[in-house]
């Protein structure tokens, strides 16, 4: 820029706020979850499968609040329904109803399908609410038979195949909202929808992997070894393609150059400084990408694959979400005079501040706690097939499938 | 000069085009004084609650059955209509375009901006300011000052509304000046408005006349409109909690008077228009002169034109 910086009037309020952040940060952990669950339903990767359970209901739990963080930021949150009685062809963001619904459900009926034995079982021999939540949940299913537990494997092996693209287009699409928005050159890029996506993958993995360990600590359980292991190769693979993608993304636009660079480049060194340069480049970042190495490497030391599993995870969830921050509050951060910027004023209270967004981030948690005291979500802790023969015999058949 | 409110209020909106097959505002039907409009942008009003409630159910109905329809049937679109053929001027021609064919020949409207005629008067912000309850804080019009120096620099600045005479804007010493103009800006009514194509309830949408509209009692306030818009154009009004911008001020142009702001300026600056008319003073200025439309690249297709534009203007 030369001279003196100048705003457009409207520019300085800024119109998408941290509720905004939340919402592709939350979806991203719900398409990075499931795909995780897909490398084990799909793929076989066997080492997953202690948190393949885990990695579906994650998926569900934060699926479940992802609408919170838009109605919050809705001025008209009562008209939401809206975009879907009266959808616009044309926009970009009129297919989300749509497409969350139809995910939502594939993510339900999965995870029903993935715990039938478990609630089946708790229907016939549970009492009080626990027996009531499980009768409900039941849907009037008695009785799990080895033909329906057949049919039941096939049904989620189905559904995780048509999950991986649904995962694909949520979150591909979200990127999408931002890059056709051909007015602001932050975000317009045919990258970006894939950006999201890769990190999105990264950001499931870490919060699986963190929750894992959690999980394992809260029940006095021995963390699988390979499972971490797999875990952290993932993470770090992902790590790569992400950051990889993030940085030709932005050589692209600086070896190009073009009429919008200055004031990104303004942007980048100045405004972004911080949450771009130092937390999203360097702490979570370059950190993790040093550290996953040894963590999935060490065959012997157990504690230190936690320590740096733990801090990786931790360190990568910062990662993406200053990288969601970057893209949506960094766009808004200069003005589309090209001249000047605007400051985001993140105020403490209020619908779209500081504690709001902290309660919608815990919102997934709690409901994932709730599940955690219904249903076992991880490995270790589920029952263990009766024998085939048993199995046979049994009227109320609990053998439960090796998903 | 200045409109009131009630004067604005008692203006026809425009209709919502025939995308999902409905009426959804009441084209020509007279607003109560300070009443409604239709629950569109045009004059800041809003319809009353239960009305609201009412058209809302009624809409929502015929939109399901109506949006399913649209799939099926090859009905007009917004987009389409906004694409009515321009006038051979706004097409590169030197010649204006034939008359009308017939009485049934839409209309399109046009603006001309002259940055050569414009002296920051600011007379035209006072009276958008007015005529549409602009809330304190935004705008649907501004006036850009901009001083080119010697240096190469160029410092633009905002024109207050009290005009720049009045204003502290800084005082620049001729001696290092090139050149120095005032640019106002507004609503570029693009014919591919990036605005409308964003807008995921279609509560943006083209009237007839080609002028991008938005309906208050059907927007959600989600603000995709507002990132949409490359000129800055589209604020989320605190009053309505809607998107609103500037609308050419349609409840006036449809009684057959100009934009408040039009009226307001004391040189001519700004010339509104029927641009389906060669013998607008619009199509003539428009078929005269060497014009150019703010930010070309971005394909927005802007009928707001202007004469004398430097490219640091953006
Ligand atoms: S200038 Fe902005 S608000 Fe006006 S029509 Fe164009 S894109 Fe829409
Ligand atoms: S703020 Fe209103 S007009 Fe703008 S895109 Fe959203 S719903 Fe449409």
């Amino acid at each position: 820029m030369h001279g003196p910086s100048f705003v457009y009037p409207n520019d300085v309020h800024v119109a998408w706020s941290i509720m905004i952040v939340l919402y592709p940060y939350i979806t991203g952990l719900v398409a990075g979850a499931f795909v995780v669950s897909a490398l084990y339903h799909v793929f076989h990767d066997h080492k997953l499968k202690p948190v393949a359970r885990l990695a579906l209901v994650t998926a569900l739990c934060f699926c479940s609040c992802a609408t919170v963080p838009l109605l919050l930021h809705l001025h008209h949150p009562e008209r939401a329904l809206n975009i879907m009685i009266t959808p616009h062809q044309t926009s970009a963001m009129a297919g989300f109803g749509f497409i969350y619904s139809l995910y939502m459900l594939l993510l339900i009926v999965e995870v029903w399908l993935l715990y039938r034995p478990e609630i089946v079982e708790g229907a016939a021999n549970a009492v009080g609410l626990k027996g009531f939540i499980f009768r409900i949940l039941a849907l009037g299913s008695r009785q799990i038979t080895p033909g329906s537990q057949k049919a039941d494997e096939w049904l989620i092996g189905v559904l995780a195949i048509i999950g991986i693209p649904a995962a694909c287009v949520l979150h591909g699409y979200v990127g999408f909202l931002f890059g056709g928005v051909k007015a602001n050159p932050w975000w317009s890029t045919a990258l970006l929808p894939v950006i999201f996506l890769i990190s999105a993958i990264l950001s499931g993995i870490a919060a699986l992997l963190l929750l894992y360990l959690v999980l394992c600590w809260a029940k006095k359980i021995t963390p699988d070894a390979d499972c971490v292991r797999s875990l952290c190769k993932y993470l770090w693979m992902s790590l790569v393609a992400a950051v990889s993608l993030e940085l030709l993304e932005l050589l692209h636009l600086a070896y190009e150059a073009g009429a919008e660079w200055d004031v990104l480049r303004e942007l980048l060194t100045g405004r972004l400084a911080v949450s771009y340069g130092l937390i999203q480049v360097a702490i979570g970042s370059v950190i993790p990408f040093l550290l996953l190495p040894v963590a999935f490497r060490t065959e012997r030391y157990a504690a230190l694959r936690t320590f740096l599993g733990t801090v990786s995870g931790i360190l990568i969830l910062i990662q993406v979400f200053a990288m969601r921050w970057n893209v949506v509050i960094g766009g808004q951060m200069f003005s589309k005079s090209f001249r000047g910027f605007v400051y985001y004023n993140l105020t403490l209270d209020g619908r779209e501040g500081l504690i709001a967004a902290i309660v919608v981030l815990t919102l997934p948690l709690l409901a994932l706690f709730a599940a955690s005291r219904l249903l076992p979500l991880i490995g270790d802790a589920e029952p263990h097939r009766p024998p085939e023969d048993l199995c046979k015999s049994m009227p109320l058949d609990v053998c439960t499938s090796h998903q | 000069m200045n409109k009131s409110h009630d004067s604005a209020g008692a203006s026809g909106c425009g209709s919502r085009p025939a995308t999902s097959g409905l009426n959804i505002l009441n084209q020509g039907t007279p607003c109560s004084g300070g009443g409604s409009c239709g629950g569109v942008s045009c004059g800041g009003e809003q319809r009353s609650k239960a009305d609201s409630r009412r058209q809302f159910l009624s809409r929502a109905t015929s939109m399901v059955f109506g949006s399913f329809a649209l799939t099926l049937l090859p009905m007009e679109s917004p987009e389409t209509a906004a694409e009515t053929p321009l006038p051979a001027p706004l097409n590169g021609g030197a010649v204006p375009a034939p008359p009308a064919a017939s009485a049934a020949k839409p209309v399109l409207y046009g603006f001309l901006v002259d940055t050569e005629k414009c002296i920051g008067s600011g007379k035209c912000l006072s009276a958008c300011r007015t005529e549409n309850h602009v809330p304190d804080g935004y705008s649907r019009t501004w006036v850009e000052r901009y001083v080119h120096f010697k240096d190469g620099t160029v410092q633009v600045d905002l024109v207050p509304e009290t005009g720049y005479h009045e204003s502290k804007l800084p005082i620049v010493d001729a001696a290092l000046v090139d050149k120095a103009y005032f640019v106002p800006k507004l609503c570029n009514q693009c014919v591919d408005a990036p605005c409308n194509q964003v807008c995921p309830v279609h509560a943006s949408f083209t009237s007839p006349e080609g002028v991008e509209l938005i309906d208050t009692d059907h927007c959600i306030g989600c603000g995709y409109c507002v990132q949409a818009c490359p000129y800055g154009m589209r604020y989320i009004n605190p009053e309505t909690n809607s998107a609103d911008k500037c609308t050419w001020c349609y409840h006036r142009i449809t009684k057959n008077q100009e934009p408040a702001c039009v009226e307001a300026c004391p040189v001519g600056a700004r010339v509104f228009g029927r641009l389906d008319d060669p013998e607008s003073e619009l199509s003539k200025r428009l078929g005269a002169t060497r014009t150019q439309v703010l930010k070309e690249h971005l394909g927005t297709h802007p009928k707001l034109h202007y004469v004398g534009l430097s490219k640091e203007v953006v």
